[in-house]
């Protein structure tokens, strides 16, 4: 199997939080680098929409 | 009675702060009951369950915001919805002088990431977590409801750049002292693990912490990882990492039974890797203290955790796992309290790893239990919300949690259940299970503490004496406060441990 070693011990964490806002509070609040996405269901959520904005894109 | 809703189109709420915003609602003077939601198909057939029906609710999208309110008269609901922006205002930390929309609007702003934190609704989790992955970040997904088939193309596509794919359904990892999810401050050590169940990790980060050892990570894999389906891609690359990682130097595996062909692959993978792994692996019957190869089987997380401390180095006294002569005596004591009919034990969990291991210790001591999870299926409750005999019931299934908040952020189903238990004359102990942490109720115990004493007092007056014995899973650097969480429950006249399978042992002991 071609798997890799992941890094992601070795390196101090930078963090995208996409969801629950609270999250994104706690790792501030242990002064973890973090940006917090404003996220909503892309194209309103409707499925058929965001499959073919998948295959656009 | 009176009923309203009020439709707040494009406006976007995550559920947790919703759950805020309804629990905050529903306090109010006068209200019956309060619905905050997102207008997706299953709350909407919520809200009709409720007898909230519109056709205008019917057209709302996920992500309209709907908030219905009933109460005592239309004042009262007109009110709230009136000055409901009051209660949508968040104490947010969060400020940014640019609103990050998407994924790719955080990686421009922040290419050097190596991590997403995926928290979106289930349906669209494995579509950001690609994204993530294809921009060359580890992900963290705490999302549950995505398919395996996703799981396993996700976790494939990882495998081969070296990335870690922590979940579906993650609730806890700890990445060089960082707390993700549902995740407890201990102190950084030489001790890794993996492990399949959150609440299973956090008991087994804290008990080391709490032994005075620390851990150099935890790292969750999501529930379904070590099933065959998968066959263990996540908990593969973490084995791995530990090994190599300079602040490892025993690594533990926590988790429900693996599939066959998933644990034989473990079994093998350890041979090849250069420091001492133990296994714990709950639920499996028989004699599993024996050494597979670099592969130490242990039955409780107890165990592992004094497994763990021994191979790091630290030494430990190996009776901790078993009560005092103070503690038996004590049981011997309270159970002479106990009426001719009362004769059961009734376990209401929050976290699910405890729900399964209390079934364990009992099943060890020859004792059967029901439970809505059980380890032998022949003990399945027909209906989770009536026991029978002994019982445990893990409040955090999905029977209790679709629609309304897990029982580790709010109380309400847990408090209930403790009545209702009490109110049973054939009860005589309630078991109980208390979680800090972050991102976990800032103050579980008072949640629930009113029930308690009301079980108590109710049993009291029928002449009977109800037991309450609880675990807390936590440490002194908690944001919770420990010490005055144990506090609350020794005044209250509970018998507290600080591990869940002690506490089982100390209720197998009462039932003597």
């Amino acid at each position: 199997m071609g798997s890799k070693k992941p890094e992601l011990l070795d390196k101090p964490l930078v963090i995208i939080n996409i969801g629950l806002l609270s999250f994104a509070e706690s790792l501030l609040d242990q002064e973890v680098d973090t940006i917090h996405i404003d996220w909503e269901p892309p194209a309103g959520g409707d499925e058929e929409m965001i499959s073919l904005l998948d295959e656009l894109l | 009675m009176a009923s309203g809703f009020t439709i707040r189109e494009k406006q976007y709420f995550d559920s947790v702060f919703l759950m805020g915003v309804n629990k905050r609602l529903s306090e109010e003077k006068g209200v019956q009951q309060t619905a905050v939601l997102m207008g997706t198909d299953n709350n909407k057939k919520l809200l009709a369950d409720i007898g909230i029906t519109d056709p205008q609710i019917n057209s709302a999208k996920p992500n309209d915001l709907i908030v219905a309110v009933i109460a005592d008269t239309p004042d009262i609901v007109n009110a709230l919805l009136d000055n409901l922006d009051r209660y949508l205002e968040g104490s947010s930390q969060i400020t940014s002088e640019i609103r990050l929309r998407t994924l790719d609007d955080g990686i421009r702003n922040r290419p050097d990431a190596n991590l997403a934190v995926i928290s979106v609704p289930g349906q669209y989790a494995a579509r950001e977590a690609r994204k993530a992955l294809e921009a060359g970040l580890n992900v963290f997904i705490f999302s549950s409801n995505v398919t395996i088939k996703d799981e396993l193309a996700l976790k494939q596509f990882a495998s081969g750049k070296g990335l870690l794919v922590m979940g579906p359904d993650c609730g806890t990892s700890i990445i060089n002292g960082v707390c993700i999810g549902f995740a407890n401050k201990v102190r950084k050590g030489n001790i890794g693990v993996v492990g399949a169940s959150g609440t299973g990790l956090q008991e087994f980060t804290t008990q080391v912490h709490n032994a005075g050892s620390g851990i150099s990570h935890a790292i969750g894999t999501g529930s379904n990882d070590l099933k065959d389906d998968i066959g263990g891609l996540t908990t593969i690359s973490a084995l791995r990492a530990l090994d190599k990682d300079k602040n490892t130097q025993v690594i533990v595996i926590v988790s429900k039974p693996p599939g066959k062909k998933t644990l034989e692959k473990i079994r093998h993978i350890t041979k090849d890797l250069e420091k001492p792994v133990i296994g714990c692996f709950l639920g499996v019957k028989g004699n599993m203290n024996e050494e597979k190869g670099n592969l130490h089987f242990v039955h409780t997380i107890d165990e592992s955790v004094i497994q763990a401390l021994l191979k790091s180095g630290k030494g430990t006294d190996s009776k901790a796992l078993e009560l005092t002569s103070e503690e038996i005596d004590l049981a011997h004591q309270e159970r002479d309290k106990f009426t001719s009919d009362q004769k059961y034990v009734r376990g209401i969990f929050a976290g699910g790893t405890f729900c399964y291991q209390s079934q364990q210790v009992f099943q060890d001591a020859g004792i059967k239990v029901y439970s809505n999870g059980p380890i032998d299926k022949k003990m399945l409750l027909a209906d989770p919300d009536k026991s029978l005999e002994h019982s445990f019931v893990d409040m955090g299934d999905e029977h209790y949690t679709v629609g309304a908040p897990h029982p580790m952020i709010d109380g309400r189903f847990r408090r209930e259940r403790i009545i209702n238990e009490g109110n049973d004359p054939q009860v005589a102990i309630l078991l109980l299970d208390f979680i800090l942490g972050y991102n976990a109720s800032m103050d579980p115990v008072r949640d629930i503490l009113e029930s308690i004493v009301e079980a108590k007092q109710n049993a009291n007056q029928r002449g009977d004496h109800l037991c309450v014995v609880a675990s807390i899973c936590g440490t002194e650097e908690d944001p919770q406060d420990l010490i005055h969480q144990e506090k609350q429950l020794t005044d209250a006249g509970v018998f507290v441990f600080n591990g869940n399978a002690k506490a089982t042992l100390f209720c197998v002991e009462l039932m003597k």
